[in-house]
Parts: C-alpha cells; sequence; structure tokens
C-alpha cells in the first residue's frame, strides 16, 4: 500500500458546500446586538461524503487493539467487547439529563451504585466513587482526600507525600497539585521498595506513600504487609495506584494489604475502551476511616430508591461535574456482569500467566532486568542489543512493520532501556506465539542488519517523526 | 556517552553550569557535558531583566523533547541580559554550549564566589567520578 | 469463558514453557496471608444475552420525554448520523494515546484539526487536545492563572454554573487558594459591576466569568475584560454551551486571557453528563503554561507533513513534582465526535446558534401570556429564567405530559424560588412549545 500525504478538513473546503440542513426558522426576533455578535465563521464547508472519507482515512492512519496486538505495558490494552458499547449507547442513558430529578434517572443511579458494589467486592474497600474520569484524576481525588483526612484530624503539617523511584509521573505531580513535597524512594536491586530508605524517609511530616501494585517494573512487591506496617506505625496513610490492579483482580483484595485507599482505571481493567486518549473513567475506593472525605454526591441505596446522599460535611467536595463519564461507567458494569464471579477470578491469573510465557520465550534473546516471576507485564532492557548499536526505540519502530503496536519504552525510568510488555489475558497463546517468534527475528536482525531496524518502520503511513521540529518551532493548528 | 568539551578560562558548578566572569559582570550557559546530557533543547525558558538571584540559586529552565533541567546561577547577581536568539534557536545551546549558546549575564557579581565552583581541571576530574559511578 | 481465550491444552502448555506446575504458582511473591484470603461474593457471569435484558432494563428505568427543555451545561442538540458512525471506527475508539506517530497519524491529525476548530472558534492563539469536562478545565485553568500572576485568589461569578463552581472549590481548598464570589446583578442576572470594584484587591490572580452564564445571559464580556486588564488582572471566561460561539463575539476578540468550557453540545449527547470533553485555550504568551496533550505538526524523515504529540516538557511524565497538572489524557473520543460535528455543521454552526436564540426568545415571549415574567433583563442565548406560579406542581405536571420544563433553580440558588430555567434548542418544535404552553 502507498499511503498518501493527507491533506486537512480545511484544505478541502470549497466555498458554498454543505452537510446539513437545518430546521426552518418559526421566529425572526433577534436579542443579541450586533456588536455582541462574532464576524466570520472559518469552519470547514464540505459535503457528508467529504467528511466521511476524510475520517474514514485517518481511520485507516490509526490503530486499535481490534487491529492487532497491543502489548503497551502499564496500559492494559485488553479486548473491548462489543456489548459494551451496545449498553452504553441506549438512548434510556444517553438522554439521560443530569439536572433531571433523580426519581427520574433511577436507571442512572442504579448503574453506578451497582459498578460501586462490585468494585467494593473486589477490592475489599468499604467506601467508593466513581466520579474521577481518569486514572490520574482519581489519584489527585485521593491525595485530595488524604490532605482532608489530615487537616480533619489536627494533623496539617504533614506535607510530605513518598514515591518510589519506579512510580508514574502522574504521582509526584499530582502531590504538587495538592501542595505536597515528595520525596523520593529508591528501588533495590531486585526492583522492591527499599525498606531501608523507607525507614530513613518516614517521619512525622509524611502523609503517605502512593504505590503501584504490582509496581512498574511489573513485580508484586513481596513486602508490601511490611510497607503498610510502617506507613500505618508512623500515622501515615497508604494510597495505591491501581493502574496494574488486572494482575490482581480475583486474586487479593486490596484492603487486605493494608491499603487505605486507591484509584482504579476502569478503561484498563474494566475493558472499556482507551478512545485514543480518553474518555476514561476513575474510581477511587476506600477503607472506612477515610469514606467522610470522599467526594460529593455518593450514590446511595435507600429501600428500593437510588438517592444521592445529603451528608457531606467532611467531603473534599466535587472533583468533576455530574455523574462523571457515565457512558464509560455502563461499559464498565456491562463487562462485571459478563464476567462474573467465575470470570472475575480468572482476569488476574490469565494475565500473569500471559505474561509469563512471553518473559520465558523471550528471555533468552532480550536482556531481563529483574529476575522473579513478573506480574501482568513483563518489562526486557536493549542491553544484549547495545553490541550492535541497536536501541529500544529500533526495536519499538521495527515491530510497527511487521503490524504490531509497540510495548511501552523508556518506563519506568529505573530501567534504562527499557521495553515493557503486557499482553494482558485476552489475547491467545497463537497470538503470543506469532509475537514472540516476531521479537526473536527482531533480536536476529539486530545482530545480522542492524541498519534495517534502524531505519524502521518502512511500512507505515510516515516514517520516524521528527520530534524536535515539532517542539522547537510549534505549529499547533492549521494556517494563519 | 561521547566525548564532550570543558573549556579552560571557565568556572563551573555541580550541577553543570559554567560561568564566565569578566570584572563584575559574569555570563553564565550549560556545559557541554550537560547539553549532551538534556540532547535536543527545544525551549529555554530565560530569566527576567532584573531578577536577583543568590549564589546556587534557580535562575531559568531549559527543556529538551526528553527532560526539563533547572539552571542555576552559579554566582549570586542581577539579571543584566538575557540571550534572545535562543527564542528561536535553543539548538545553540547544543552546537555551541560555550559560545552562542550562553544563556544570561549577571551584573554585581562578587568573584569570591568562584571559591565555591570549581576550575576546568576540578571539573573534569568530577565528570570522571561522576561517569564511573 | 468470556474474553478469555484460553483452552485447557493452551494452559498446560504454557506453564511447562514457563517451567511451574500452576497458575497460582505465578503468584509466590504475595503473601500468603492474603493471597485468595476472602471468597469473591458476586452473582454468576451471564451470557450476552442475559446483560443485555440486565442492562435495557436499567436504561428503561430512566423517564424519556416528549420534549426536554432541560440545559444548565449539558444541553440537547441534534447529532448528524455520520458523527457517530466516524467517530466509533473501532481504529479510532479502540486505539491508546498516539504516543507512536507512525501508526497514530489519524488520531494526531484529528486532534490538529480539533486544536485549529477551536482556536478559530475561541479567537485564541492556542489550545490543548481536550481535557476531562468543563468543569475540570475551569480548575485547571484557575491554577495557571495562579500561577501566571503568583497571586492566590481566584473570584468566580454567582452566576458561574454551580457545578463548576464546586469543582473550583474543591481543587482550589487543595492547592491553597482562595476563592471569593462575585455576586450577579438581580435586574440584569449579569456580573455585579460595583461588587466586583469591591472584590478586586491586591492579591487577586483573575476572575472567571461565564457567558452566556448559567442563566443563559451573555455577560458584557468587552467591558469585564477590559476592567480586569486595567488591574493587571487576568480574565477567563468559561463557555457551557459550546454552540453559544457560532454568534457570540468569540473570547479572543473580547480580550479574554483564557477560554475554558464543554464541547459536549459539539456532537455528543448529554449522557447522565458524560462524556463530553473540556476545553482550554489561550494566547500565544500562556502556550507554555497550558495543562495536557497538544499536537504539533512536523515532518517525518522523507519530509512529509507528519504530526506528534509536542511541548511534553510541560507534562507530568518529564516534569514530575515540578508539573503544574497530572492530566495525562483527554477526552480523544469526545474531541474526535466534535471536529466530525464541527466539520458538518461548517459555517452553517452560525445559523444553528442563531436559530436556537431566536426559537428560545420565541418562547420565553409565549410565556409571558402565561403570566411567567421573564427575570433578568440583559439578553440571553438559548436559556432564560422565569417566575413560574410554583416550580414543583409545574415540573410534575409537565413531566405527566412527558415535558422536562426546565431546570428548578431554588434548588441551586435559594433567592430563586420558583424560577425555572428554561433552554430551548433547534430540537424544540412548534408543537413542543405549544404543548407545553397548554399544560401550566
Amino acid at each position: 500500500m502507498i499511503w498518501k500525504t493527507m491533506k486537512t478538513i480545511f484544505e478541502k473546503t470549497v466555498p458554498g458546500r454543505s452537510a446539513v440542513q437545518l430546521p426552518s426558522l418559526i421566529a425572526n426576533d433577534i436579542e443579541i446586538e450586533n456588536s455582541q455578535q462574532r464576524g466570520e465563521l472559518n469552519l470547514p464547508e464540505v459535503s457528508e461524503l467529504d467528511i466521511v472519507r476524510h475520517y474514514t482515512a485517518l481511520s485507516k492512519r490509526a490503530f486499535g487493539v481490534d487491529d492487532g496486538f497491543y502489548p503497551l505495558g502499564s496500559c492494559t490494552m485488553k479486548y473491548n467487547p462489543k456489548i459494551n458499547e451496545d449498553m452504553s449507547g441506549l438512548s434510556g442513558f444517553s438522554n439521560a439529563h443530569p439536572w433531571d430529578q433523580t426519581k427520574n434517572i433511577q436507571g442512572v443511579l442504579e448503574v453506578i451504585y451497582r459498578t460501586q458494589e462490585y468494585l467494593k467486592e473486589v477490592t475489599g474497600f468499604t467506601g467508593v466513587t466513581l466520579q474521577p474520569t481518569a486514572g490520574a484524576h482519581g489519584e489527585l481525588t485521593a491525595v485530595m482526600m488524604m490532605q482532608a483526612y489530615y487537616r480533619s484530624h489536627g494533623d496539617a503539617k504533614r506535607n510530605v507525600i513518598l514515591i518510589p523511584d519506579s512510580a508514574h509521573g502522574t504521582n509526584p505531580a499530582t502531590a504538587n497539585m495538592c501542595g505536597f513535597k515528595t520525596v523520593t524512594v529508591p528501588s533495590d536491586k531486585d526492583g522492591y521498595v527499599d525498606l531501608a530508605k523507607l525507614d530513613e524517609a518516614l517521619n512525622d511530616s509524611v502523609v503517605g506513600l502512593m504505590l503501584t501494585i504490582p509496581n512498574t517494573v511489573g513485580l508484586f512487591d513481596k513486602n508490601i504487609l511490611d510497607i503498610a506496617k510502617k506507613l500505618h506505625d508512623n500515622g501515615s496513610l497508604l494510597y495505591m495506584d491501581g493502574a496494574n490492579l488486572n494482575a490482581i483482580l480475583g486474586l487479593v483484595k486490596p484492603a487486605d494489604m493494608g491499603v487505605d485507599l486507591m484509584h482504579i482505571n476502569l478503561h484498563k481493567t474494566f475493558s472499556t475502551p482507551h478512545g485514543g486518549g480518553g474518555p476514561g473513567g476513575g474510581f477511587v475506593g476506600c477503607v472506612s476511616a477515610l469514606t467522610p472525605y470522599l467526594p460529593a454526591d455518593q450514590v446511595m441505596k435507600n429501600g428500593a430508591d437510588y438517592q444521592l446522599t445529603a451528608d457531606t460535611a467532611n467531603s473534599i467536595g466535587r472533583v468533576r461535574s455530574f455523574y462523571s463519564n457515565f457512558g464509560v461507567i455502563v461499559r464498565a458494569l456491562t463487562y462485571m456482569l459478563r464476567l462474573g464471579k467465575t470470570g472475575t477470578e480468572r482476569v488476574g491469573r490469565y494475565a500473569v500467566l500471559n505474561a509469563n510465557y512471553v518473559k520465558a520465550r523471550l528471555h533468552e534473546h532480550f536482556d531481563v532486568p529483574f529476575q522473579a516471576h513478573c506480574m501482568h507485564e513483563v518489562v526486557f532492557n536493549d542491553t544484549k542489543q547495545q553490541a550492535y548499536h541497536v536501541t529500544t526505540m529500533d526495536i519499538a519502530k521495527r515491530l510497527l512493520d511487521f503490524g504490531y503496536h509497540p510495548p511501552t519504552i523508556y518506563f519506568p525510568l529505573i530501567v534504562p532501556g527499557a521495553l515493557m510488555i503486557e499482553p494482558t489475558e485476552t489475547e491467545s497463546k497463537e497470538t503470543l506465539d506469532e509475537f514472540c517468534d516476531v521479537m526473536i527475528n527482531i533480536a536476529k536482525e539486530a545482530q545480522e542488519n542492524p541498519s534495517l531496524l534502524q531505519s524502521a518502520p518502512q511500512l507505515t503511513p510516515v516514517g520516524r517523526v521528527d520530534s524536535v521540529k515539532a517542539a522547537r518551532q510549534p505549529i499547533i493548528k492549521y494556517g494563519a | 556517552m561521547s566525548e564532550h568539551k570543558i573549556q579552560n578560562d571557565l568556572y563551573y558548578n555541580k550541577d553543570h553550569e559554567w560561568v564566565k566572569i569578566v570584572g563584575n559582570e559574569a555570563t553564565v550557559g550549560i556545559s557541554d557535558y550537560a547539553q549532551q546530557l538534556l540532547t535536543d533543547v527545544v525551549f529555554v525558558e530565560l530569566p527576567d531583566i532584573g531578577k536577583i538571584v543568590k549564589q546556587f540559586e534557580r535562575a531559568c529552565v531549559v527543556e529538551s523533547v526528553k527532560s526539563v533541567s533547572d539552571v542555576y546561577a552559579p554566582v549570586g547577581g542581577i539579571v543584566a541580559a538575557v540571550n534572545k536568539a535562543l527564542e528561536t534557536t535553543p539548538e545553540a545551546v547544543n552546537t555551541d554550549p560555550y559560545g552562542a549558546g550562553w544563556i544570561y549575564k549577571l551584573s554585581g557579581v562578587n568573584a569570591a564566589e568562584t571559591s565555591n565552583l570549581m576550575d576546568a581541571p576540578a571539573y573534569k576530574t568530577f565528570l570522571d567520578q561522576d561517569k564511573a559511578k | 469463558m468470556p474474553y478469555i481465550p484460553h483452552t485447557q491444552t493452551d494452559t498446560a502448555d504454557m506453564l511447562k514453557t514457563i517451567g511451574v506446575n500452576a497458575i497460582e504458582d505465578l503468584f509466590s511473591a504475595v503473601p500468603d496471608s492474603i493471597f485468595l484470603k476472602n471468597d469473591f461474593k458476586l452473582p454468576p457471569g451471564l451470557s450476552e444475552q442475559d446483560v443485555k435484558r440486565v442492562v435495557t432494563t436499567m436504561a428503561n428505568k430512566n423517564k424519556t420525554y416528549q420534549a426536554s427543555f432541560l440545559g444548565g451545561g449539558m444541553y440537547h442538540h441534534h447529532i448528524p448520523a455520520q458523527v457517530h458512525h466516524l467517530a466509533m471506527r473501532s481504529e479510532f475508539y479502540t486505539a491508546y494515546t498516539p504516543y507512536q506517530p507512525e501508526i497514530s497519524q489519524g488520531i494526531l491529525q484529528s486532534i490538529f484539526e480539533y486544536q485549529t476548530m477551536m482556536t478559530r472558534l475561541t479567537a485564541l492563539d492556542a489550545t490543548n487536545a481536550s481535557m476531562y469536562d468543563g468543569a475540570t478545565a475551569t480548575a485547571e485553568a484557575a491554577f495557571m492563572l495562579a500561577d501566571i500572576t503568583q497571586k492566590n485568589i481566584i473570584l468566580v461569578a454567582s452566576n458561574v454554573n454551580p457545578q463548576y463552581r464546586a469543582v473550583l472549590q474543591t481543587y482550589c481548598i487543595a492547592k491553597g487558594l482562595t476563592l471569593q464570589t462575585v455576586p450577579f446583578d438581580q435586574a440584569s442576572g449579569r456580573v455585579d459591576i460595583n461588587q466586583l470594584e469591591v472584590l478586586l484587591t491586591d492579591a487577586v490572580a483573575g476572575l472567571f466569568i461565564q457567558s452566556p452564564n448559567f442563566f443563559g445571559v451573555v455577560e458584557d464580556v468587552k467591558y469585564l475584560s477590559g476592567k480586569l486588564h486595567a488591574k493587571n488582572k487576568l480574565i477567563g471566561q468559561i463557555i457551557t454551551e459550546a454552540l453559544s460561539l457560532g454568534i457570540l463575539t468569540p473570547p479572543g476578540d473580547n480580550g479574554v486571557d483564557l477560554a475554558v468550557g464543554e464541547g459536549q453540545s459539539f456532537g455528543l449527547p448529554v449522557s447522565a453528563g458524560g462524556p463530553g470533553f473540556g476545553f482550554l485555550a489561550t494566547t500565544q504568551k500562556y502556550l507554555r503554561k497550558l495543562p495536557g496533550r497538544i499536537v504539533g505538526q512536523t515532518e517525518d524523515n522523507q519530509g512529509r507533513r507528519a504530526y506528534v504529540l509536542t511541548l511534553q516538557a510541560r507534562e507530568q511524565h518529564i516534569r514530575r513534582e515540578k508539573a503544574s497538572s497530572n492530566i495525562c489524557s483527554n477526552q480523544a473520543l469526545c474531541a474526535l465526535h466534535s471536529v466530525i460535528y464541527l466539520a458538518s455543521l461548517g459555517k452553517k454552526l452560525r445559523e444553528l446558534a442563531l436559530l436556537n436564540h431566536q426559537h428560545s426568545l420565541y418562547f420565553q415571549k409565549a410565556l409571558i401570556a402565561k403570566k411567567w415574567p421573564r427575570t433578568f433583563s440583559a439578553p440571553f442565548f438559548n436559556e432564560f429564567v422565569v417566575k413560574t406560579s410554583n416550580n414543583a406542581a409545574v415540573i410534575q405536571k409537565l413531566a405527566e405530559h412527558n415535558i422536562a420544563a426546565g431546570i428548578d433553580l431554588g434548588r441551586l440558588y435559594p433567592e430563586l424560588k420558583d424560577h425555572l430555567l428554561i433552554c430551548v434548542t433547534e430540537l424544540i418544535s412548534q408543537d413542543d412549545m405549544e404543548n407545553y404552553e397548554n399544560n401550566i
């Protein structure tokens, strides 16, 4: 296939062309003065078919889970079931207006309530909210709750959040949004939190630790109970970044680990689509000591009725408008209902089986920095390929030529040249075998013909893109 | 990391800024080693003229596509000039770190503060140790 | 088992390759005391047809209307058929954030087109790739304002959508900023200028107004911008009814520093409040202060036009604890809906906006005959406030005729007891209006 350079929709404009017809006017009076009216509206003039062809062509220059294997570590790119979309699109949901009286949107509240109940059961928490819109938004909600907790306990001097060096960048950024200082806790040589360093960092200014479990190198921290105890003995809280919950879903309840509060991404563990960057869905669960601080409003059940709570005296308040990304919650609940108990109990098991299978098949060809059984994802690096001047970037770009989305690269930061593969449980053995065969072939190419990798990709709509130029002379819109 | 240059007539601090002092005026930039670590510089957030900085205080920020780095003041002073050319050609920090890539000038500098800095040979030793880690 | 394809043979072969006997052996790092400790009390999984029945039953519990006059930040508009069909192509919706530009040009270009359309609509220089919703975009804009001015009081007008003010309050408390409320003028429904004067103290970073405001009233934005700028303060304009951008003077032309708001009106259903998307636009001067994703145009290694996520040094994955925002996603799919919607409407967006205004004005005048006087004198866009005889009774009666009467403002503003906020969009027909009038 020869990829032509795409025009923008603006370049397809033909003055006078239109894709819509408006209803007829029933009145002519206008109250808005001319001085309050805008001048020319510079939007495209195109036909409906122009639009259909343009955005269909753009879709062919995108790559989703439906196009092929998407082992993007830390992102849990599992299959997004089609029934989820159908259910979310039901007109009873899509036309429900958030300002309508609660008695008229009982179905909306029931969806939220049932999703909450499922999440309470799989996490072991007593308090829940589905108001956050994304993982980072859930983190922010949780850190705000920790702040409110200490403020209301007369312990507002606590102003430090501890963050392992393997953490996602969102963790320290979230702490900063709440005015907290951050202290980094190093990992030990096996990829776990360095307990001695944790001890050194603990004092009476520590709010809590933001810990990703399993962590970003794909390991379950075997010292988790010790870590929780150290935090609690210090009067601090343990926050779990639940981005990687998929690995332990149906096996371990976070509340049992001594976690005080956590966030979950509905668009990772609960199969809602990523949409090219959103909309997502967040969730925060917490132990009873923290429930008074959950965002308002809470959805509750009273007899057969679903209601919003009135008692919000200690709540941090609203973290977004209305009932969140409600359409995303419908998708997640649909998935939960499909899985049920047996399905839920298999998710973590098969996600971990798949990752360890990839690790077993590739460990002779790519360096593995940490030896323990991995959880839902496995981290390699480019140490073995460096001898041939082949980098992680080259390996990733070569995968594009074979029709795969590359793994996450250069993260976590503590593994130089990291190549992080997360297959998810929805991929079959054959898919993994084909992928591993390609990876082994790429490792061979790196030795025999490194320029093939260094010049990859060849078969994509565009070649390697100059991101330095983009940042030096930013062009962020078309035309003047 | 490939070869990097250390210019002889400059002082350096451990955060890899260089400073050239003439009288009570100083010119500041980042070292060749620092620009290689940063990779392609895409933006330099220049300090405001008239800003007063103490020695080792943050003066401004340099961004590459991969990282963000604070630029500290190797000596204290008042920002007297900034390298406006970097607004359109930030790559000068990469191509000519000790020349066209200078970032800002300070006035009212106390030359005695260089006793807290490294000269070229000391900086070379410092980098060798750093790389050995 | 739904969505997990492994046969028993597959599992056995894979365990053999790994060198363990059972899947559970892979969890040796998990302490015994917490591994499979508690039973999961969940119902059995359901077949697809059973799930469909269960979920559809829930959907049907929501009341459906022949005509809905509800607005207040979420608006019922017609969505051209191609919008959903194209945006829901699965190459788009099952994709991740476009980190790999070579296979993500479609999503990147759609965001680039989005950025172009939003800057044109707002008459501002720069915008990000969209945000969670209008309320959180406003809160992020408040942080920007405090950061730019290095001051810590944020003013917000009381006629800003209450949901937005609530979110602003939450964020400000966390960050240690002070939020102060500027009352509205009871006669015009606009910001009370005299009260604003009093509140414009030294420590104020800037002001957020909404126009059209929560009462649908168009503010004198140009005057307010001048007032703020004269005191070296910044002004943000919130827009919850994005369609108003089709006809009203855009924020940039009124001197506004930051335009934020909700884009749901551009091609997305109300869906109980989301997903829609937040937008945030500003002047060139503050481009590098913008939170969130931004797409830039560049070239590939053969000099062909290409797009890529850019200016990433602003963001959390690079700046970490120095980042002013933790946001690392956008509402890309919703922004894509809006791009297709705006391409479809094109220059007719102005006509549609005007039609909304004309029809709402027509209906407001019709209600005078029913002895429902208009509350605020200043011009409105497609929503207006009236005084009714008794809100509860009116809402109940109209609901029985499958009409959603409007928003009961007494719930939100005690001083506006028995006042109704009524929204008229192009989906309301003349018959709908007559039905409404005949049942009050």
